[in-house]
């Protein structure tokens, strides 16, 4: 994806189908965050159900509007020193045509600053799981509207924007693994790092209420990741876009079948939990190098996908950090794989003509995507838990000890996910029925 | 009189009630209850994170009967509740000082 707005002598027409295919996709990648809150939310307890759907669902709203009134501007705008971008004409999406194209491509730039708003807003929703249970709504909204104006759109243009220093080095990204997974992932670990373990961490049993929710919400980012996924060659019809749906969907199936054969092994059980897992660790590993790797590839990217972040998630109990639904484990150590595996995976035939180690390409391209690798997870991991840090110190983290234990959908929402009142509370509400209202009463006399 | 209880695996209510019922007892109380017994509950494994659950779902059923059936009645409830697995429960008789029908004030075995 280049970013610049010029537009070039050879520039191609605006194309409908481009343009429809792309405005679907977005749509597609829109849809992966309430189903990233369907799988996360399945995975806590009854009590903190709602906090963990809304951690999600206010990413849709803070960072649609942060990335109207100055994102898009940083992460495509014109490069600064490699770090960041600005276009004014971007600020507020004001400057912008209606028939205006993204540079050398066929859609629009409202359409392509549309798609990577949803890029944009999953990412931090991303980060929600590892703080399930414990985080003060307020103090989370704040954190969200920091982290992407100072991790998320800076890290975009590195990764994506013409003159970042990634994107320069020739760093592969195809779809986000270092954008959006070991972003999102070395975020968390920062975070629960200064913030600490949940009550009960280690001690009390804090299993998934609902793993049906968390199948579905499985299900429901599979689909959306064909947009964000086979999208992100902007409907550009030279197959590339057709390979990576091809890829993403062979290396999501490996993963899912070798994350349930290790359980099998491992822990003599085929868990649900366990399929869904592994196919989000699948799209999550595949996402940075589909573009780049044959369908044959995907599978071995896949399949160690599968097997490592099933080893990962356990990660937490030996070294005693608690993230909560694993998102170090499934997103920073699944994004890790796949950025990591082009170096040894590209064929030199896709995305670009970078060859992998397998491939007969040497350890160039490999130590590039290392780099890539360690530089956005070094910038994420400090900076997320400096902010951390700073908004504990001012507005305070995390709730209380008795409203976590209590539940924080009651204490941070006045809400709570389920009515129980008919089993075992049936004299609560029996006392809980509204009187009759007076007007009533009032024609009944008459 | 004596108080029969039995706490039981749940699907096994309509056997018992049955047999109950064939045996002539009028009337009985169920509970939806949990508990284990010597060989535990089971293990449930979550991302290889291995959860025992000791408190396994049980019914608790209790029934009064005169003190000349309460053998009787036992073995009934035993062979209805039996499935020869892990699990089956427990039946017990204790004895009854006083019973008393509400609506009617009768007591002891005329209030059964």
């Amino acid at each position: 994806m280049a970013a610049a707005i010029t537009l070039a002598a050879d520039t191609p027409a605006l194309s409908s189908a481009d343009t429809g295919f792309m405005l679907i996709c977005s749509a597609l990648v829109m849809l992966m965050t309430p189903g990233l809150a369907f799988f996360y939310g399945g995975m806590v307890r009854v009590k903190s159900t709602l906090n963990m759907l809304m951690m999600s669902f206010i990413s849709l709203g803070i960072v649609t509007i942060l990335w109207v009134l100055y994102g898009f501007s940083v992460a495509f705008g014109t490069d600064k020193g490699s770090l960041i971008g600005w276009d004014g004409d971007f600020v507020g999406l004001s400057g912008i045509g209606l028939t205006q194209l993204w540079d050398g491509y066929t859609i629009p730039v409202y359409v392509f600053a549309v798609f990577q708003l949803m890029f944009a807003v999953i990412t931090p929703a991303l980060i929600s799981g590892a703080l399930a249970d414990r985080v003060k709504f307020t103090a989370w909204a704040a954190f969200i509207a920091l982290w992407v104006t100072l991790v998320y759109f800076p890290v975009a243009h590195w990764v994506w924007g013409a003159g970042g220093w990634a994107f320069e080095l020739g760093v592969i990204d195809f779809a986000g693994g270092t954008a959006v997974h070991i972003n999102a992932g070395a975020a968390a670990l920062g975070v629960i790092l200064v913030i600490g373990k949940r009550v009960g961490f280690k001690k009390d049993p804090m299993r998934p209420h609902s793993l049906p929710w968390t199948m579905l919400g499985a299900g429901l980012l599979w689909f959306g990741w064909f947009g964000f996924n086979a999208g992100s060659w902007l409907g550009n019809g030279d197959g590339v876009g057709a390979l990576m749906f091809v890829n993403t969907q062979v290396a999501t199936a490996a993963a899912m079948l070798a994350w349930l054969a290790y359980e099998k092994v491992r822990h003599g059980a085929v868990t649900s939990l366990g399929a869904a897992s592994g196919a989000v660790a699948g799209l999550v590993a595949i996402t940075p190098s589909g573009g780049s790797c044959s369908p044959l590839g995907a599978i071995a990217i896949g399949a160690i996908a599968g097997v490592l972040c099933a080893m990962a998630v356990g990660l937490k109990y030996k070294f005693g950090y608690d993230d909560s639904l694993d998102v170090v484990g499934v997103h920073l150590v699944g994004g890790i794989l796949g950025s990591v595996l082009i170096g040894f995976f590209a064929t030199g035939g896709g995305q670009s003509t970078a060859k992998g180690l397998f491939y007969g390409g040497g350890l160039d391209q490999l130590w590039k995507q290392l780099a890539g690798v360690g530089g956005v997870l070094a910038y994420s991991l400090v900076v997320s838990a400096i902010l951390a840090f700073a908004l504990d110190k001012t507005i305070g983290m995390r709730v209380s000890e008795d409203d976590e234990v209590a539940g924080i959908d009651q204490a941070e929402h006045a809400e709570t996910a389920y009515d129980f009142s008919g089993a075992g509370g049936g004299i609560a509400a029996r006392s809980a029925v509204p009187a009759p209202v007076a007007q009533d009463s009032q024609k009944v006399d008459a | 009189m004596k108080l029969i209880t039995a706490v039981v695996k749940p699907h096994r209510l309509d056997e018992i009630k049955e047999a109950l019922q064939a045996f002539g007892v009028q009337g009985l109380t169920v509970t939806e209850a949990s508990g284990y017994g010597r060989q535990r509950g089971h293990t449930e494994v979550y991302r290889g994170a291995e959860y025992t659950v000791d408190l396994v779902p049980k019914i608790r059923i209790e029934v009064l009967v005169e003190d000349e059936d309460s053998d009787q009645l036992v073995e009934v409830v035993v062979k209805a509740a039996r499935t020869g697995k892990i699990g089956d429960g427990k039946v017990w008789a204790v004895p009854v000082e006083t019973a008393v029908r509400v609506r009617t004030g009768e007591r002891g075995p005329d209030a059964l």
